[in-house]
């Protein structure tokens, strides 16, 4: 357990003395705000056009509206920043040549896995916190329901915790940065878009590619639908991505 | 304390550890001594655990490095090739980091950090940020963290790289301080060093030991011949057919400056026999004035370029 802290509180630490975690954080806020301001007057020029016009029927959900285009959104921006997070996990230790004493400490496999695991997921906490932040102002100059915010973000963390353990997974695989940041955004991005081809497929392939795609499982969680077989989804998702990791690191042991 | 036997490493089809057995025992301080690519580094992360061997066995303490590997690492004190710096860090947190991840109980950590940053004299820059300092003080950071867990078994990869003249002197004395009461294995292409602090020495060369002995007793190994080197006044023609005519003798060879006067050569003489009373006393009952007389040894150098370049 100390090793695992240990290993956590230092790569919390690096992420912090790197510039990383400051252009991470920046380039997130900007683009969390620019977008929440952007889906915000969109959608009150829609209900001043609908007052005008007197289809007042059915009155617009400005507040729900706006949350779940930001958080659709939100879940693209995160496409990008998730491989920053991971790409030096284990990279960098390789690179450095830290692996070595990382390896040939009693620290185990596992234990190095879930301390940097747990300082990814804290980062990707504190981004999420923000987004809580850019939001707020629903709550000031409206009443939004509180039920799919809180599943949509549960639903947000459940998608990132999937894609920081594939990212963790590929940071193994290599001692460049620069690959493990692409190879991850790669995936990550198959994983996304693997749904535009679900039309095209037919039988159980469709199945598959739908069952596969990170983002059809995060659709219900934006609408307010927790459903328990998306949370298996990635945790299984994301169980994955570490034992590879795992598997990729006692590798290293391996007899040839 | 440390067994091998019979390692081998195979990396893509070439063997870079052939066939490697030695053991060293409580106390020892063995140098591992080769030419670069010669199989060192790889051998000494086999023993750490830090990669498999493709065939035989290493034992530290009693325990299989490949099957207890855990008990192993407990027990190991490992400075690589480059020392495993986050260049972030500060000096202190850095070595609180390694004390932490080395399972070292909270209550000693601090005095523990205290005890190998005095013992490596890093106490003026315990501060400063590891990334900015010098190479020297690096590699210095890199041997405290091997020795914070009070290693019974001590692994370095050329320990003394990289420093200035006055530190490599104080990390000799280090390890010989440490020695007394471990295990040491460390790697060098540096001769004297081996001779300053091992008790024995492996020599290594395209993944083979080639040579396992005392520093002296591999020098002694090498001697067919004693020599001894001489400087005398007076006319070299002479000089050499007198002592050729002694018995014993079995070459004369001159010394650099020729046959100038004075004329100074070496002399090689059968094992065994000392010759200096009898040259000594040819040469003054000549009449000539001997100016200089003085056996020459062997260097652990001779020893150990001869092996490398012997097959």
């Amino acid at each position: 357990m100390q090793n695992i802290l240990a290993i956590w509180q230092r790569e919390i630490k690096s992420y912090f003395v790197s510039p990383v975690a400051y252009v991470v954080l920046t380039v997130f806020l900007l683009l969390s705000g620019f977008f929440f301001f952007s889906y915000l007057s969109q959608v009150i020029q829609a209900t001043m056009m609908q007052a005008q016009f007197g289809q007042s029927s059915q009155p617009i959900d400005v507040p729900g509206i706006v949350f779940k285009s930001l958080l659709q959104t939100t879940s693209v921006v995160l496409l990008f920043v998730i491989p920053m997070l991971t790409m030096g996990l284990f990279a960098e230790e390789k690179k450095r040549g830290t692996i070595e004493l990382l390896l040939t400490t009693p620290v185990g496999h596992f234990q190095a896995i879930a301390g940097k695991y747990l300082a990814s997921l804290t980062f990707l906490l504190i981004l999420i916190l923000t987004n809580i932040i850019t939001v707020l102002p629903l709550f000031l100059y409206g009443e939004p329901d509180l039920k799919p915010m809180l599943s949509g973000y549960l639903g947000m963390f459940l998608y990132g915790i999937t894609l920081l353990a594939v990212g963790l997974f590929i940071s193994t695989l290599t001692e460049n940065q620069i690959v493990a940041v692409m190879l991850t955004f790669g995936v990550s991005l198959a994983l996304f878009v693997i749904e535009s081809f679900s039309a095209a497929a037919t039988g159980v392939a469709k199945s598959v590619i739908d069952y596969l795609s990170v983002m059809s499982h995060l659709e219900d969680f934006i609408k307010g639908v927790v459903d328990t077989s998306h949370i298996i989804y990635y945790v299984t998702f994301a169980f994955v991505g570490l034992f590879l990791a795992y598997r990729s690191l006692e590798s290293m042991r391996w007899k040839n | 304390m440390i067994e091998v036997e019979h390692l081998s490493k195979i990396f893509n089809g070439r063997k870079a550890v052939d066939d490697v057995s030695f053991y060293v025992g409580k106390g020892e301080v063995l140098g591992f001594l080769g030419p670069n690519g010669a199989g060192k580094t790889t051998t000494m992360r086999i023993l750490t655990c830090y990669m498999p061997s493709t065939d035989g066995t290493a034992r530290i303490a009693g325990y299989d490095v490949f099957e207890e590997s855990l008990e192993v690492r407990k027990r190991i004190g490992y400075l690589p090739e480059n020392p495993p710096i986050y260049p972030e860090m500060s000096v202190e947190s850095y070595l609180d980091f390694v004390a932490k991840i080395k399972a070292t109980p909270s209550s000693r950590r601090k005095a523990q950090v205290d005890k190998v940053i005095e013992e490596c004299s890093l106490g003026d820059v315990r501060r400063r940020i590891v990334g900015r300092l010098s190479k020297g003080y690096k590699q210095r950071v890199g041997l405290a963290q091997a020795l914070l867990n009070d290693p019974e078994v001590l692994i370095l990869d050329e320990p003394t790289i990289g420093l200035d003249p006055k530190q490599i002197h104080e990390v000799r004395s280090l390890i010989r301080n440490l020695a007394s009461t471990r295990t040491v294995i460390l790697s060098t292409h540096i001769l004297p060093e081996v001779s300053m602090t091992c008790n024995r020495v492996v020599i290594i060369n395209k993944g083979k030991v080639v040579a396992m002995d005392t520093p002296e007793g591999l020098a002694a190994q090498m001697k067919g011949a004693e020599r001894i080197a001489l400087t005398v006044d007076g006319p070299p023609q002479d000089i050499r057919e007198k002592i050729q005519s002694i018995e014993g003798v079995t070459g004369i060879h001159s010394n650099e400056g020729g046959t100038d006067a004075p004329y100074s050569f070496t002399v090689e003489c059968r094992l065994d026999t000392d010759l200096r009373p009898v040259l000594a006393s040819t040469i003054v009952s000549q009449g000539w004035g001997l100016l200089e007389m003085r056996g020459v040894s062997i260097s652990l150098e001779d020893v150990f370029i001869n092996l490398i370049t012997q097959e």
